[in-house]
């Protein structure tokens, strides 16, 4: 894939949930080695949206595509290579509770790979390691705190080196260090992995630190689509309002 | 992807990633047996992943006892950056090596255990103490919360516990009546399924449907309680978890569950009279005086003292579970199946002190 073609296209993306429809008319296209952040109040459909470009909700109409192949038309098997490319950082870790992080991080490595243990488990060790969470190698989810879960989710989203990585709101209730320090590291995981990054937050510091891109939504719809500057610049009132007052 | 090895040089040619990695590893393990490596050269290698990585660690490890010196050469800047980036030979070496040892999980499990016990004598205490200032004041508990409970654990146990009880009169009289009646004594059936129904069966066939159906609600309604900090939001509005949740619970079981034996008795003593009378020809009458006539006071005293006994195992058994559990949903599971399983157990174990005291 050409490096100025998009990662990810979605057009005319609409999302219901029964009868009511919650995203409607996204046309947004997501570029390599950029961080697109997805911002807006809560409510207004940013994990949804993040969830139908994922297919973990099943989009109402519109067209999703990864590396040039729509996924709404793939079949299981298909869709499956594509999530093998993709990592997702959950609001909340969602790592397995009942085994230890050791191997939370080995279940796609052995299940998609056949590398010998040996090098499987130095690659847990490198990506635990990565996040700053040696120590807890061994250790139940349970046992750690929500910053440290959510260091460990990552290190199993990056278990597979993936070319795409999806974050829903990796800051929220972490304290402004630990933030700031999963900024860091998912800015460097841009330069150094070349890897897209999708970020779904509406932690303003976090924006600031790490947007290359934002995709503004309000009420379901999109208002804005573009640089961080432009979108300051774009005389919008509820972003203005977002800028100024810091959350909804 | 190739391998080769010239001159104790390792050069590796193409794609080195996780695709590749798992046929490398096989080449490399033969190629290492027939000569020495002292350098890796990585001119020719194009794209590198941390599983690359890794493999280039592990051949390091490989060789570090047949050579002493590894030199990788040739990496272009590109592939340098995922290398320093992935490399586990930067990592500290304070990360543990391996898991809990033998010795070391059978003495924490020891500990626990210890923890648990004086915990579970605690919390029985708490019960029981609580349950007895309830009786006077039913201050710090909702209003209704009897009669919701008594509902819950009571009348809705009430059609599985008969329905269970019929079946097993039904077959204790079927199976013991047939040899009865060989020996020409089927009359005494019905002295049989009376005291076997009111001393034993019944309070235990009950107690094992409460311990599976309430005992488990308890557990999972408390653990859920505790992993979505509602025990906490009840201390910061001063209010006493057992007093609040427990005791309502710990008074109906107390008068539901003598309730729910005398059910119990009276349907199989219905399913077994239906054997008696229409199998083997024992006249109706005849039945029922010599079900009654057989009971003593004693009898009816250890039944139900007996099935009381059980209940507050259960519900004490059901709230040290749902107390002591730890993590989320999956904590919630596994307090619920301890919770069924020990209570089970603990009916089992006190039925059979009972028998062995009041022969």
């Amino acid at each position: 894939m050409k490096k100025n073609s998009p990662i990810i296209e979605i057009r005319e993306l609409e999302a219901r949930y029964g009868e009511m429809t919650v995203l409607s008319d996204i046309n947004v296209d997501i570029y390599p080695e950029e961080i697109t952040v997805i911002l807006g109040g809560s409510g207004c459909g940013k994990t949804t949206l993040l969830k139908n470009i994922l297919r973990l909700y099943e989009p109402y109409s519109g067209s999703v595509k990864f590396f040039g192949d729509d996924i709404l038309d793939m079949d299981e098997g298909e869709f499956r290579e594509v999530l093998k490319r993709t990592g997702m950082l959950f609001q909340n870790g969602a790592l397995l509770n009942s085994i230890s992080v050791y191997d939370n991080i080995s279940i796609p490595l052995e299940m998609h790979t056949q590398l010998p243990r040996k090098v499987i488990d130095k690659m847990i060790r490198v990506k635990l390691s990565l996040v700053g969470l040696s120590e807890a190698i061994y250790k139940l989810p349970s046992e750690l705190s929500g910053g440290m879960k959510k260091r460990a989710a990552l290190a199993r989203a990056l278990a597979l080196d993936p070319h795409l990585l999806f974050c829903d709101e990796p800051s929220a209730g972490l304290d402004p260090i630990t933030s700031a320090a999963l900024d860091e590291l998912i800015l460097d995981l841009k330069t150094q992995l070349k890897m897209s990054i999708v970020i779904v937050t509406h932690e303003l510091a976090s924006i600031h630190r790490i947007a290359d891109k934002i995709i503004f939504l309000d009420a379901g719809k999109m208002l804005f689509n573009g640089s961080l500057d432009d979108a300051k610049r774009a005389g919008i009132p509820e972003i203005d309002r977002f800028f100024k007052v810091g959350k909804f | 992807m190739q391998l080769k090895v010239i001159n104790q040089v390792l050069t590796l040619e193409g794609e080195l990633t996780k695709i590749t990695v798992p046929s490398l590893y096989k080449e490399l393990k033969k190629a290492l047996k027939e000569e020495a490596v002292t350098m890796i050269d990585l001119g020719k290698v194009s794209t590198i992943d941390s599983a690359g990585v890794a493999f280039l660690d592990e051949i390091q490890e490989i060789i570090s006892g047949k050579s002493e010196i590894l030199l990788f050469k040739g990496a272009k800047p590109e592939l340098q950056a995922v290398i320093d980036t992935f490399s586990t030979i930067k990592l500290k070496s304070s990360a543990p090596t391996s898991g809990k040892g033998y010795f070391e999980s059978l003495g924490e499990m020891s500990l626990d255990f210890g923890k648990g016990l004086a915990e579970a004598i605690l919390l029985s205490s708490d019960i029981f103490y609580y349950s007895l200032l309830g009786l006077i004041s039913r201050k710090g508990q909702r209003k209704g919360s009897l009669t919701q409970q008594a509902t819950l654990l009571g009348s809705q146990a009430l059609p599985i516990v008969s329905l269970l009880s019929f079946i097993i009169g039904l077959i204790l009289a079927l199976q013991s009546g047939v040899l009865l009646k060989d020996f020409g004594a089927g009359v005494f059936l019905a002295d049989l399924l009376s005291v076997t129904m009111v001393r034993e069966m019944g309070p235990l066939i009950t107690a094992i449907i409460v311990a599976g159906r309430s005992g488990s609600a308890i557990a999972s309604e408390i653990a859920t309680m505790q992993v979505t900090e509602e025990i906490d939001a009840l201390k910061m509005m001063a209010l006493n978890p057992i007093r609040y949740v427990v005791v309502p619970k710990f008074h109906a079981i107390t008068i539901v569950m003598p309730i729910l034996v005398a059910f119990s008795i009276l349907v199989s003593e219905i399913g077994g009279g239906i054997i008696a009378i229409g199998l083997l020809d024992i006249a109706p009458e005849t039945f029922l005086s010599r079900s009654i006539n057989i009971l003593t006071v004693k009898d009816i005293i250890i039944s139900f003292g007996k099935s009381i006994w059980f209940a507050w195992v259960i519900v004490i058994i059901g709230s040290y579970y749902g107390f002591r559990v730890k993590g989320g949903a999956e904590g919630v599971g596994k307090a619920t199946t301890s919770s069924v399983v020990t209570s089970i157990f603990a009916v089992i174990f006190f039925d059979a002190i009972f028998s062995l005291l009041y022969l």
